[in-house]
């Protein structure tokens, strides 16, 4: 166990380094001079030459590359070119925005994947099992920057066109409002969670639509099997049966699916925090990208591509877990 | 040619087929279907903001309304069908092409090769894809054969998965020692009985995987990174209509659904494939 997590920890870091050196080498070669963002407008050959000398830019690519991973691995990751902050403090107040998104929406997917995994595969073949393998068929087709745009539509613009209840109506955009400071605790915390309903809808209802597909054919190929007859045989009630002998059978191949599942998500997250100004990772790596800040490029790249090995790793111990068959024998 | 039969035989098949089929007619008819230029705008005061079902200035009927240039929705729909199929079809040819090419090597060659392309293909597998999207997107000039080189490139890790896994098991077979023993090259062996039947699988997955390309140019569209204004996308267009969002909802709205269309015929017709086309489904 402890043998088969270091190796899987030492592939994760190449893997990790693989990423970020694709990303250098596609910065770096990619047409565009980022010492132009350091001159005034204007400013001639001179000064361009001068300030890319002084970013080190004229060296060859090599040395660069070499230079820039062993600051990098010392947590030396420079300065945002257009925030003109370093980029550590960048990730650190846009990181914890991204997670608490991502995770309320991986709970969410997880509850409710499985309650409409579960209730398909138990109505088998019959019109709720149909009404909710469309259903879940179109949300999965919606991209999330549409769904969250329809949201919006909906509940923030409808909403209060109509005078729809407080209950009804969310903000479209921020983390909090712009009176926040001035509420109590419990008013702050309300308008808060009131800021993540949508952003947070739209990712847990295309996840929820994914992982609802994937549960019900898991649980299809666990129902039939004899034992779960036997346990009905011998007296077990229906809800027990399903979330005690199948459930638990078929939710081998639904962890496989939250490390498979990640890229997804933080895709989505991209696209969600675009759109509802979410002030997390992926509105910070669009805007990197746009402005060509290159040392955050490098960051965000390296922070997901982490955050996805690290979702495979606990996927792969997780599934060790709950069937000890695996990883004992594996290679 | 007994498997069209089969895939027709599936209801979901069929119907993701159907709606495969119906797209591909309106994207090569555009010209004959779209009642305006997708791209010229007229009087733009006079013709911007329509709502649908409304008559423009110069009579003609705007079925889905007009943009904040005075474009027909209709057409630029119409037309942007084109780019998103040739997007979504081109762009899984390459990666099918590159895919089943490392799958097939791998595990025809086995040993080292074997291996290293594996653990090359975990690597691809486990890069956040959009990541990578965005970095080689915005950085280079975005065009459509950039978008497609792009896509193709990220996408072709679980084709070469699956042929790998499909071809070793096919290697067993007695029909493959017998094939050798008439003395066929490692090509032609590969060529004439490796490849056509690993292919099923593949051609499912490849179903699923154009409609993530077409989900996914749509996004890059919409994030100004992927066809580049004028020619209309269904991305370009939902980015393009949110500023009027309140105003204007038939704008962002009928892309969007065109795009969750695309994708659910992809989807409809790859979960179809898949089980008409196994002899081993249930």
């Amino acid at each position: 166990m402890i043998r088969l997590l270091g190796r899987r920890l030492a592939l994760g870091l190449g893997i990790v380094l693989v990423v970020v050196t694709v990303t250098f080498l596609l910065v770096n070669l990619a047409p565009g001079d980022p010492a132009r963002l350091w001159v005034a407008p204007g400013a001639g050959q001179a000064e361009l030459e001068t300030a890319r000398r002084a970013l080190g830019l004229d060296r060859p690519l090599l040395v660069r590359y070499l230079s820039w991973l062993t600051a990098f691995t010392r947590g030396d990751w420079g300065v945002s070119l257009v925030q003109q902050r370093p980029v550590l403090r960048v990730i650190a107040d846009a990181l914890p925005h991204t997670l608490v998104l991502t995770g309320a929406s991986l709970l969410l997917t997880y509850i409710g994947g499985i309650a409409v995994g579960l209730i398909q595969a138990f109505r088998h073949r019959t019109a709720a099992d149909t009404g909710l393998t469309v259903t879940t068929l179109i949300i999965y087709g919606m991209p999330a920057y549409w769904l969250a745009i329809m949201l919006v539509l909906v509940f923030s613009y409808a909403a209060a066109r109509y005078g729809w209840p407080i209950w009804l109506r969310f903000p479209a955009m921020g983390v909090t409002s712009l009176d926040a400071e001035f509420l109590s605790p419990w008013g702050r915390f309300v308008d808060r969670m009131r800021h993540l309903a949508l952003p947070l809808m739209t990712l847990a209802a295309i996840g929820i639509a994914g992982s609802a597909r994937f549960i019900r054919g898991a649980v299809l190929d666990v129902k039939g099997l004899p034992f779960v007859r036997t346990a009905r045989a011998k007296g077990a009630g229906r809800l027990a049966v399903a979330l005690r002998h199948v459930l638990r059978n078929a939710l081998l191949p639904v962890i496989t699916l939250l490390g498979l599942s990640l890229p997804a998500l933080f895709s989505g997250t991209v696209f969600v925090e675009v759109i509802f100004a979410w002030p997390g990772m992926g509105r910070v790596m669009v805007d990197a990208v746009g402005g060509r800040d290159y040392p955050v490029v490098m960051a965000t790249t390296a922070i997901f591509a982490a955050l996805v090995v690290i979702g495979n790793l606990l996927a792969d111990m997780l599934y060790s877990v709950a069937d000890p068959r695996v990883g004992s024998e594996r290679e | 040619m007994s498997s069209i039969k089969a895939l027709w035989g599936d209801r979901r098949a069929a119907a993701g087929l159907l709606i495969l089929a119906a797209l591909c007619v309106l994207g090569i008819l555009a010209p004959l279907i779209a009642p305006a230029d997708p791209v010229v705008q007229a009087d733009v005061l006079r013709t911007r903001f329509l709502p649908p079902f409304a008559v423009g200035p110069d009579g003609t009927l705007h079925l889905l309304g007009t943009d904040r240039f005075g474009r027909d929705v209709l057409s630029r729909l119409v037309y942007g069908a084109r780019i998103s199929l040739a997007v979504g079809l081109l762009s899984v040819a390459v990666s099918v092409g590159l895919g089943t090419a490392i799958g097939l090597v791998s595990a025809y060659a086995g040993g080292l090769v074997e291996r290293g392309l594996m653990s090359l293909t975990d690597a691809a597998l486990a890069m956040p894809r959009l990541v990578l999207l965005l970095a080689l997107v915005t950085l280079w000039e975005p065009s459509l054969i950039l978008v497609v080189l792009v896509l193709g490139c990220t996408g072709w890790m679980g084709i070469a998965r699956l042929t790998r896994a499909e071809v070793k098991g096919l290697m067993g077979r007695p029909f493959v020692a017998a094939a050798r023993a008439t003395g066929l090259g490692d090509f032609r062996l590969l060529q004439r009985h490796l490849l056509p039947n690993a292919l099923t699988p593949v051609l499912v997955a490849a179903a699923l995987g154009v409609g993530n390309a077409i989900m996914l140019e749509a996004g890059l569209s919409f994030l100004g990174l992927g066809i580049p204004p004028p020619s209309p996308s269904w991305g370009n267009m939902i980015a393009g209509g949110r500023d009027a969002l309140v105003n204007a909802p038939w704008i962002v709205t009928f892309p969007g659904i065109m795009v969750v269309l695309a994708v659910v015929g992809c989807n409809l017709l790859g979960d179809g494939a898949r089980d008409a086309l196994d002899p081993t489904a249930r």
